[in-house]
């Protein structure tokens, strides 16, 4: 018998056991879900999979009959502009501010205390001086979202930018590029995968702003939608939205690791 | 060309290297040897400009050596050289435009054409003609020095500077490297300083051999005294017996026969 430590499962058995506890959860809840609606059939916890059913068929495929929208598709929208202006906007900002002071001595002493105390601040802390200052509209939103994650993913490319190794500056050097050559033909381009990988990390934060934000002071999104229905205990609206949600999360994820692989083909080892 | 007049470099209370004195004529081909933290590696950060010295000076056509890296001033280090998000084509082509005045250091229409063909044209120099499109992560450790070498030559330096470029090769590809570099030496008219931990490259390839090693030493302060050149030896009138003498003092112990 080999050590428990040397024991690796094959591709089958892997897929099988990776599977397995998805399936005892479904199971479990659907034994809870029957039993408490055998007991009162108007239970509205654990709703059985025809009542989550027809409340996706609700939500999703007929229109409101107070404002005829399709109210599922309408708060992923609205969910998903806030989350992609809030993600770029902090992208962008952390990739310009990570690379200079990354790279710029001069730039980093004047810039790097500030960036520390910044990112020290509890964003939500700041949710309501961004109600007061942005409105309750769209605006405070996104801001909550780009000041949540910017100092993250600021200071994770500065400290990618500090790892290219100096011979690769003093390579370019002795080329003859200047500062603004180096910048943008060796540190820059080097630096994308790594700006992808940041928001891949960033975006669970993302997530957790976008919902509070919603569920404090909204209109519409997915957020807004399931602190709304847990006046009513609308579980069977509830559980689908958060599956959703967290399938979303997962979508993006993969589809910026994809992205990553795509147009980055030097990356793959490494990049060395 | 290159004169040093009483170089010393210390860190804090550290002297790396004292009591520099020599010249060097443009062509010549230095080798330099000496035992791990002896400053030949120092001396070569001072030529290249990312170190000072502490006192003394280090002259380049009777002026000052800038503090920093420039283009008449090649390197190739033992690792880490080339531009891994490029293929080895725009590696060589990015020499070229760093060459030239920009923001972006991008070249474009008939500059880039331009750029390209002698890119092309250095690479097949140095046999790298059939993997113009790979990325460096695809090509073994001797193409990659390959590489380097060829970006280096594109920016057209006087004096190619060398920090243990084989050191990670294996003895059969050093060889080959060895040829190439002398062939590019006799060819671009280069000034070469290589820095090297195998005495037996040192002793025959180039026109001269630095060992670096200390002449004084204090056993109860080993840094209070640097090393310098004890040895400035022209290479090709060398004979065995001192190439065991060099060998046994740059080694501590004796080796295993």
């Amino acid at each position: 018998m080999k050590r428990l430590i040397n024991q690796r499962p094959g591709a089958t058995l892997g897929l099988a056991l990776g599977l397995l506890p998805f399936v005892l959860l479904l199971l479990v809840y659907i034994a809870g879900s029957e039993a408490r609606l055998a007991e009162n059939a108007a239970d509205k916890l654990l709703p059985s999979f025809t009542q989550i059913g027809e409340a996706i068929q609700r939500m999703a495929f007929e229109p409101s009959k107070r404002t005829g929208e399709y109210l599922f598709w309408v708060d992923t929208a609205s969910s998903l502009t806030r989350l992609g202006l809030g993600v770029a906007f902090a992208a962008v900002v952390g990739l310009f501010v990570g690379m200079l002071t990354g790279a710029l001595p001069l730039i980093r002493a004047g810039l790097s205390p500030l960036l520390t105390v910044i990112s020290l601040v509890p964003p939500l802390a700041l949710l309501p001086i961004l109600f007061i200052v942005f409105g309750l509209g769209e605006l405070s939103k996104v801001v909550l979202i780009a000041i949540g994650i910017t100092p993250f993913i600021a200071r994770d490319i500065q400290r990618r930018t500090e790892e290219i190794p100096t011979e690769q500056l003093v390579k370019a050097q002795t080329l003859g590029a200047s500062t603004a050559q180096i910048l943008v033909r060796v540190v820059l381009p080097q630096l994308m995968p790594k700006l992808i990988d940041a928001v891949r990390l960033s975006l669970g934060a993302g997530w957790l702003f976008l919902i509070a934000a919603e569920a404090i002071a909204s209109t519409d999104g997915l957020g807004y939608r399931i602190f709304l229905v847990r006046r009513y205990l609308s579980m069977d609206v509830i559980l689908p939205y958060v599956a959703w949600i967290t399938l979303l999360a997962f979508l993006l994820d993969l589809a910026l690791a994809w992205l990553s692989r795509r147009l980055f083909p030097w990356n793959l080892q490494g990049g060395r | 060309m290159i004169e040093a007049r009483n170089l010393w470099k210390r860190y804090g209370d550290n002297v790396v290297l004292e009591r520099i004195n020599m010249t060097v004529a443009e062509g010549e081909f230095i080798t330099m040897v000496g035992t791990s933290g002896c400053g030949k590696s120092t001396f070569l950060k001072m030529l290249l400009g990312t170190e000072a010295p502490s006192s003394g000076e280090l002259l380049l056509d009777g002026a000052r050596i800038p503090d920093e890296p420039g283009p008449d001033r090649g390197i190739v280090f033992q690792q880490y050289s080339v531009f891994p998000h490029m293929t080895v084509l725009e590696n060589v082509t990015a020499a070229r435009a760093f060459a030239r005045k920009g923001i972006t250091g991008y070249l474009f229409g008939a500059a880039q054409r331009r750029a390209r063909d002698e890119a092309r044209a250095m690479l097949d120099q140095v046999g790298l003609g059939n993997a113009l499109s790979k990325y460096p992560h695809e090509l073994s450790g001797g193409m990659k020095q390959r590489l380097a070498i060829a970006q280096a030559l594109l920016g057209k330096p006087r004096i190619l500077l060398l920090d243990e470029p084989f050191g990670a090769l294996d003895p059969g590809i050093r060889a080959d490297m060895h040829e190439l570099v002398l062939n590019l030496w006799r060819e671009h008219k280069l000034t070469v300083f290589m820095v090297t931990h195998d005495l037996k490259e040192g002793f025959y390839l180039g026109t001269r051999l630095w060992v670096f090693d200390k002449l004084r030493q204090d056993p109860q302060a080993p840094h209070a005294y640097g090393a310098s050149i004890t040895y400035d030896l022209p290479v090709g009138k060398l004979d065995r017996a001192l190439y065991e003498e060099i060998d046994d003092n740059l080694r501590p112990v004796a080796a295993p026969v």
